[in-house]
C-alpha cells in the first residue's frame, strides 16, 4: 500500500470523525442551508481542477479540467451566495420586534 | 521564491482552508453564528482559490480565468432562485460537484494510461464510478424535483437485480483495468456503465422520497471528492470530502429514521415501492367539512394553535398568505407555532426556509420530537398540504404500510383541521383515518386560496377573539 494512501486515509478518518461531532450538532432548523454550504465547501475540487487545466499534459486533460474548473467553481460561488441568502432569512422572534 | 517553497506555501493556505471548512460547519450549530460560519467558509475557499492560481505548476491562465468566469456566471443565478427551487438547485449542485470529481479522475487517467499502477487504477476507477453515477442520478432527482421528469416512482419487475448487475458489472470492468492497465478502450464502457447506473438508481424512487434521495446523492458527492483527494494527494480535497460526505450521511440517517426505513432499505433501492398496494381498498365514510368562515371563527376563538406546513404548502406558494395568517392571529394574542416533521417538504430542512423566507420568527419553528408534546394542549391543529406525516395510522395500526414511522401527534389536538385539495390518497396512496375522526374538519381547496380566504375573514372582523 503507498505511503500516500496511509497518510490521506489517516487524514480521511479523522476529518471524517470531526464531521460527525460538528455536523451532529447542526440544528435541524438549518438543515438545507447546511446541504449548500457543505456543498460550496466541497466545491474545493475547483483547486484540483485548476492544477489539471494548468499543467497542459494533453489536450484531453487541458478541456476535461477547464469543465471540471467551470463546474466546480459554479458550486463554489452558487453554494455561498444562496446559504448567505437562507441564513439572512433566519430572524428569531426578538430580533423581528426590534 | 523557489518552486518548492512556492509550494510549501499553497500548502499552508490549504491546511488553513481545512479549519475554516470546519469553523464553518460548527458555527452553523446555530442560526445567530451562522452568518460567520459562512463568512469564513468564503475566506477560506477564496484564499485556497488565489493561493492554487500561483501554483508554478500552472502556466498558462486564459482559459482557467474564462473557465472560472463561466462557472461565476452560472453559480451566481443558481445562487439566486427562489426558496421554492432550491429542492432542484441543491440536486443540480451535487451533479455538477460529482461531474467535475469525475471529469479531474478521468483526465488524472488518460495522462497516466496505459501505465497505470494497480492501486492507483483502483482508486481512479472507484472514483469515476462514483463521480459518474452520482453525476447522472443527481440530475434525475433535479429534473423529477423540477416536474420535468414524472414525479412518481418508475418501477418493473426485477428492477434490483437489474440495477445491481449494472452496477456488478462497472465494478467488473474496473477490476478487469486494474489487472489489465492495457486495456484502456474498458475505461470509457466504465464510464458509460457508471452513468446508466445513476440512472437506474434515481428512476424508481417518488417525489416523497426525494429528502432521503437528495441527501444520499450529497453524501456520494462528497466522498467522490475525498477519493479524488487520494487520488491525487490532495488532503484539503480529503477534508472537504470527507465532510460533505459525513454531512449527507448524518442527513441520510436522519431521513431514514424520521420514515421508518433502514439504510439498507435506502441503499438497495426498494424505496419509493413500498406500500403503492394499499391504495385499492378504500372505503367511503363521511367526513366534515367546513367553510373559510367557519375555520376563522374557530381560529380566533383558539388560544393555541399550530400549523403543520407539507409539500403542498411548498407547491401551492402559500408560505407568504401562511404569514398573513400568524400575524392575524399573533396580534389576536393567540399562541402560534409551526410543527415540522424532518421529511416534510422535497428535502432536509425545506419547509424551514420557506417559512423563514416568509418571515416567520424561527423560534416559532418547532421540531417534531419537541412539538409531539403539545399537541394535547392545543386548541387547534391547521395542516397545510401535509399527509402521511400526520397519519395517526403509523402508530395505531400494525397493518398500515406506514406503522412504525414517527408522526405528528396532530390527532391529539382538540380540533383538527387539514386543507386538501380533494379526498385523493397522499402520495404513499394510504387512506388518513385522521380525515374521519369526529373533530376533524376538512377544508377543501387550494392551500394559498384557502388560508388567503380565512385571512379575509379574520382581518374583516369575522372573529372577535
Amino acid at each position: 500500500m503507498p505511503a500516500d494512501f496511509v497518510s490521506s486515509l489517516f487524514v480521511f478518518i479523522l476529518a471524517a470523525f470531526l464531521g460527525f461531532e460538528v455536523i451532529k450538532r447542526v440544528s435541524p432548523l438549518l438543515h438545507t442551508p447546511l446541504m449548500s454550504l457543505t456543498n460550496a465547501l466541497d466545491a474545493i475540487v475547483v483547486v484540483a481542477a485548476i492544477i489539471i487545466a494548468g499543467r497542459h499534459e494533453s489536450r484531453l486533460a487541458t478541456i476535461l479540467g477547464l469543465v471540471a474548473v467551470a463546474a466546480s467553481f459554479s458550486n463554489m460561488v452558487g453554494g455561498f451566495v444562496i446559504t448567505d441568502r437562507m441564513l439572512h432569512m433566519f430572524k428569531s422572534g426578538k430580533a423581528k420586534k426590534s | 521564491m523557489t518552486a518548492a517553497s512556492a509550494q510549501q506555501l499553497i500548502d499552508f493556505t490549504y491546511i488553513l482552508a481545512a479549519v475554516g471548512f470546519i469553523l464553518a460547519l460548527k458555527w452553523l450549530s446555530s442560526p445567530v453564528s451562522a452568518m460567520r460560519g459562512v463568512l469564513i467558509g468564503e475566506v477560506a475557499s477564496g484564499v485556497a482559490v488565489v493561493a492554487t492560481l500561483f501554483d508554478p505548476q500552472v502556466s498558462q491562465y486564459k482559459w482557467i480565468l474564462i473557465a472560472l468566469i463561466i462557472g461565476a456566471g452560472v453559480g451566481v443565478p443558481l445562487g439566486l432562485v427562489k426558496m421554492t427551487a432550491v429542492p432542484q438547485r441543491t440536486a443540480l449542485s451535487h451533479a455538477f460537484g460529482a461531474l467535475s470529481a469525475a471529469l479531474i479522475g478521468i483526465a488524472e487517467y488518460y495522462v497516466a494510461a496505459p501505465q497505470v499502477p494497480k492501486f492507483e487504477m483502483a482508486e481512479i476507477g472507484l472514483e469515476v464510478i462514483i463521480g459518474s453515477l452520482t453525476f447522472t442520478g443527481s440530475l434525475i432527482a433535479a429534473g423529477k424535483l423540477q416536474e420535468i421528469l414524472p414525479q412518481r416512482p418508475i418501477t418493473y419487475r426485477g428492477q434490483n437485480y437489474v440495477s445491481l448487475s449494472v452496477l456488478a458489472a462497472a465494478i467488473v470492468l474496473m477490476v478487469t483495468l486494474v489487472l489489465h492497465p492495457e486495456y484502456t478502450q474498458l475505461f470509457p464502457v466504465m464510464i458509460a456503465v457508471a452513468l446508466i447506473f445513476g440512472v437506474m438508481l434515481v428512476t424508481p424512487i417518488g417525489g416523497a422520497d426525494m429528502p432521503t434521495v437528495i441527501s444520499l446523492l450529497n453524501s456520494y458527492a462528497g466522498f467522490s471528492a475525498a477519493l479524488l483527494g487520494f487520488v491525487l494527494n490532495s488532503k484539503v480535497l480529503v477534508v472537504a470530502g470527507a465532510l460533505d460526505g459525513a454531512s449527507g450521511f448524518i442527513l441520510s440517517v436522519i431521513m431514514c429514521k424520521a420514515m421508518n426505513r433502514s439504510f439498507t432499505n435506502v441503499l438497495f433501492g426498494g424505496f419509493g415501492q413500498i406500500h403503492t398496494t394499499a391504495a385499492g381498498a378504500k372505503e367511503e365514510r363521511p367526513v366534515k367539512s367546513a367553510t373559510p368562515e367557519e375555520a376563522a371563527a374557530i381560529l380566533s376563538a383558539a388560544s393555541k394553535v399550530v400549523i403543520v406546513p407539507g409539500y403542498g404548502m411548498a407547491v401551492a406558494q402559500a408560505q407568504h398568505k401562511v404569514r398573513e395568517l400568524y400575524d392575524n392571529l399573533t396580534k389576536r394574542g393567540i399562541d402560534v407555532k409551526f410543527a415540522i416533521h424532518p421529511v416534510a417538504g422535497r428535502m432536509p430542512g425545506h419547509m424551514n426556509v420557506l417559512l423563514a423566507e416568509a418571515d416567520i420568527p424561527y423560534d416559532k419553528l418547532i421540531d417534531m420530537d419537541d412539538i409531539n408534546g403539545e399537541f394535547p394542549q392545543t386548541d387547534v391543529a391547521l395542516i397545510i398540504g401535509a399527509n402521511d406525516v400526520t397519519n395517526p395510522a403509523a402508530r395505531t395500526d400494525p397493518a398500515s404500510p406506514i406503522y412504525g414511522m414517527p408522526i405528528l401527534d396532530v390527532d391529539k389536538a382538540r380540533t383538527v383541521m387539514v386543507i386538501k385539495r380533494s379526498m385523493a390518497a397522499g402520495f404513499a396512496g394510504i387512506d388518513n383515518p385522521l380525515y374521519y375522526m369526529d373533530k376533524t374538519l376538512m377544508l377543501f381547496g387550494d392551500a394559498k386560496g384557502f388560508v388567503g380566504s380565512i385571512v379575509r375573514e379574520l382581518t374583516s372582523g369575522g372573529g372577535h377573539g
